[in-house]
């Protein structure tokens, strides 16, 4: 098989390429999809890691990553929705009524 | 050396499709790359024997965040949006923090191989049929050693769902 | 060179039924058209197709023709990469879940994979994005309406689907094919008699997750024009009526495997009954014998000439089934060798035979009860079939654990199974008349919120 680095390094480019997205687009949707580009990334580092030691804990962390990446978004998208019904936009910057 | 093929296939499916999801303009566009990305994502915990893994990833990721992800772009489409700008305004700034993060995790990687017997290990290629069936295993996994965080995670689920009626529920 | 024949003996077979499938598969979907079309008729005592071909059975093939050379129109402003993507995207989803299927205890279609049954939803769940992005591609109001509306009675439905074949793979343990009707051959009793709440959830969903009458509303003729196929012509419009049969006949072969005993024959494992093995072929030589009645009544010599030969050939294929079960029976030595080509052909029979009852109940069902409509199906979804199938679930594990506390198996498992389904019924009633107490005290002529939230 392959040395553990190649799953780590991918791991790393997904993690990074996430955290551009999360900081640099305007888009709420586009922040929240980078977000969970991140948690792929966390993902593919633990599962790397089963066949290693033959225990599937890493697997199990995974699936609960899953679910826990299910819920956030569901939360996450009704919040933009109610958003959107009230100010018509989904850019960060416009997103400002707490400001002082 | 299928291995190795599968692999390389899959990582620069989810790197690219990555690197497009995030400099689209189009919302909808970088929804469908953002599904080929978690479907390539979804390839190499198969190409790593997780089997259970791979088809729960194409479930509940695919099948049913992508899902909710494309419903909420199509209700908020504004054609406005496309002609605005596209990125924040310290995009700069971000960019130089993200690549330097990148460095440092990368320097930490390729130094780990230089020192003698502190390498990082190299994965054993057990033969798939000798594996017990991994859905078993994580099934096993899941109800006896890790039952207290399965519960819990139903909770999380529960509290989750009535969150996102209760947010998304027109006031009347 | 040794590890290339390696290669090639590992993926050859599976490479080989793929190439099969996608190039036989078009052709069968446009003969279930065909049969449902001749179904209709009967049902509304009409002929159905007459024209092309004998008894209009070319009556596909012309139709395909007309499909591929028809002009490609693209509404204007629509997204053309997204246009192009929808249809491949629900036809691809729908093969791909036709590779985890089994038709015999050897005859799996890809691999034998281990996740069978979850491999076969998970991917046909895939194409509620063909739905999806083929509404919002065709920059239209009234396919982006079309697209939501069924997307989201396709992802309530799925829920129901999944909670009810749980219940059945609580006998199983496993998820592989092979092994879930092992285990129905082992118990000798079908799961559709051990969990019968469960198939008939499953049922009803299957019908909604496929877009089938009575849940089409969403690409009905009379309804928002087609939903969110209004814009696709030609090809592209076939693409997605591949996938909607393709889809037909998933599903059906999941029930199939699931509920009805995959490729046995009824009353596998009872020796007593082997009698029933000449079946097929009975039913076979009866169709035959049938085409021969009917052939002086034709008009025409081309199709005396016609009747004729379909007789020859259910007669042909009546004989090939015989003859697994006829040589052992001459000479008992020759069972060994028989046994193999015994598993497949008729294995294959019993489920082909299986498969198309299932499809013959959804387009009976077509024709015989009207229309839902969508706020009437999302409250079917979430308000009855959700809990339901639920409840199923629990009341089914409960009956196993007591099931194995008094150690029973096969038929006796049904003396603890059945007072669990009463139960469910029971349950399910009352939530009905929970429903339609909290429904008197509503004015159903108020508008409901379409989009269902």
């Amino acid at each position: 098989m392959l040395p553990i680095e190649n799953y780590l390094f991918l791991s790393l480019a997904l993690f990074i390429i996430g955290v551009i997205g999360v900081v640099t687009r305007r888009n709420v949707i586009v922040v929240l999809m980078s977000i969970e580009l991140i948690l792929n990334a966390v993902n593919i580092n633990l599962v790397a890691y089963s066949p290693l030691s033959g225990d599937v804990a890493g697997q199990v962390f995974a699936l609960f990553i899953i679910a826990d990446a299910a819920a956030e978004a569901a939360v996450a998208l009704g919040i933009i929705i109610a958003f959107f019904r009230n100010r018509e936009t989904v850019l960060e910057d416009e997103m400002d009524l707490l400001k002082w | 050396m299928l291995d190795k093929l599968l692999f390389y296939f899959f990582a620069a499916l989810a790197v690219g499709s990555a690197v497009l999801m995030v400099t689209r303009r189009n919302v909808v566009h970088g929804a469908i790359f953002l599904i080929t990305a978690l479907l390539a994502t979804a390839g190499i915990f198969l190409q790593l024997r997780a089997e259970f893994l791979f088809i729960v990833q194409i479930i509940l990721y695919v099948g049913g965040i992508m899902v909710l992800f494309v419903f909420v772009i199509m209700l908020v489409n504004l054609d406005v949006a496309l002609q605005q700008i596209q990125f924040a305004r310290q995009k700069w700034v971000a960019l130089l923090v993200a690549l330097a993060l990148a460095g440092q995790v990368g320097l930490m990687f390729w130094s780990s191989g230089k020192m003698p017997g502190q390498g990082l290990p190299m994965l054993t290629a057990a033969a798939a049929s000798s594996l017990p069936p991994n859905s078993e295993e994580v099934a096993k996994s899941l109800f006896s050693s890790y039952l207290l965080p399965f519960e819990i995670a139903s909770v999380l689920l529960l509290v989750a769902m009535i969150g996102a009626v209760v947010m998304a529920k027109k006031r009347t | 060179m040794q590890a290339t024949i390696e290669f090639l003996k590992l993926y050859w077979a599976p490479l080989l039924c793929g190439v099969a499938v996608v190039a036989i598969l078009p052709l069968v979907a446009g003969y279930i058209v065909l049969v449902e079309r001749k179904l209709m008729a009967d049902m509304q005592a009409r002929l159905g197709p007459m024209r092309v071909g004998p008894h209009g059975l070319l009556q596909p093939i012309a139709d395909a023709v007309k499909l591929l050379i028809k002009e490609d129109i693209i509404p204007d402003n629509a997204d053309k990469m997204v246009f192009w993507l929808a249809p491949v995207l629900s036809v691809g989803a729908a093969l791909l879940s036709l590779a985890g299927l089994a038709i015999g205890p050897a005859f799996q279609i890809a691999q034998d994979i281990n996740i069978g049954i979850l491999f076969v939803v998970g991917i046909s769940a895939l194409g509620i994005f063909g739905i999806v992005l083929g509404g919002w591609a065709s920059n239209s109001h009234y396919s982006l309406m079309g697209a939501l509306r069924s997307s989201a009675q396709l992802v309530s439905y799925e829920t129901a689907a999944g909670m009810a074949l749980v219940s059945a793979l609580l006998f199983t343990g496993t998820l592989n094919i092979k092994s879930i009707v092992e285990v129905q051959s082992k118990e000798g009793i079908w799961f559709v008699m051990l969990a019968p709440v469960a198939f008939f959830t499953y049922l009803v969903a299957s019908i909604a997750e496929t877009n089938r009458a009575p849940f089409d509303l969403p690409e009905a003729e009379s309804e928002l024009v087609a939903g969110y196929m209004t814009e696709f012509s030609g090809f592209r419009w076939s693409l997605y009526f591949l996938a909607e049969y393709t889809n037909m006949i998933v599903v059906a072969s999941v029930a199939t495997t699931l509920f009805l005993g995959g490729w046995l024959r009824p009353f596998a494992s009872v020796r007593r009954l082997n009698f029933l093995d000449f079946i097929p072929t009975l039913l076979l030589v009866a169709v035959a014998a049938y085409c021969v009645m009917r052939t002086p009544k034709q008009p025409t010599r081309v199709q005396q000439l016609f009747m004729l030969a379909v007789a020859g050939l259910c007669f042909a294929v009546g004989l090939v089934l015989l003859a697994p079960v006829i040589v052992p029976l001459i000479n008992p030595s020759l069972r060994v060798v028989v046994a193999p080509f015994y598993a497949g052909i008729h294995g294959g029979f019993w489920f082909i035979l299986k498969v198309s009852l299932y499809i013959y109940f959804f387009m009976w069902l077509r024709f015989t009860i009207p229309r839902y409509r969508f706020d009437q199906l999302m409250r079917l979804g979430w308000h009855f079939l959700i809990p339901l199938s639920i409840i199923n679930v629990l009341l089914v594990g409960v009956a196993l654990i007591a099931g194995s506390y008094f150690n029973l198996h096969g038929w006796g498992l049904l003396l603890v199974t059945t007072p669990a389904a009463v139960i469910t019924l029971v349950a399910a009633l009352m939530i009905l008349a929970a429903e339609k107490q909290r429904d008197a005290g509503h004015d159903p002529n108020a508008a409901s919120d379409f989009y269902a939230g």
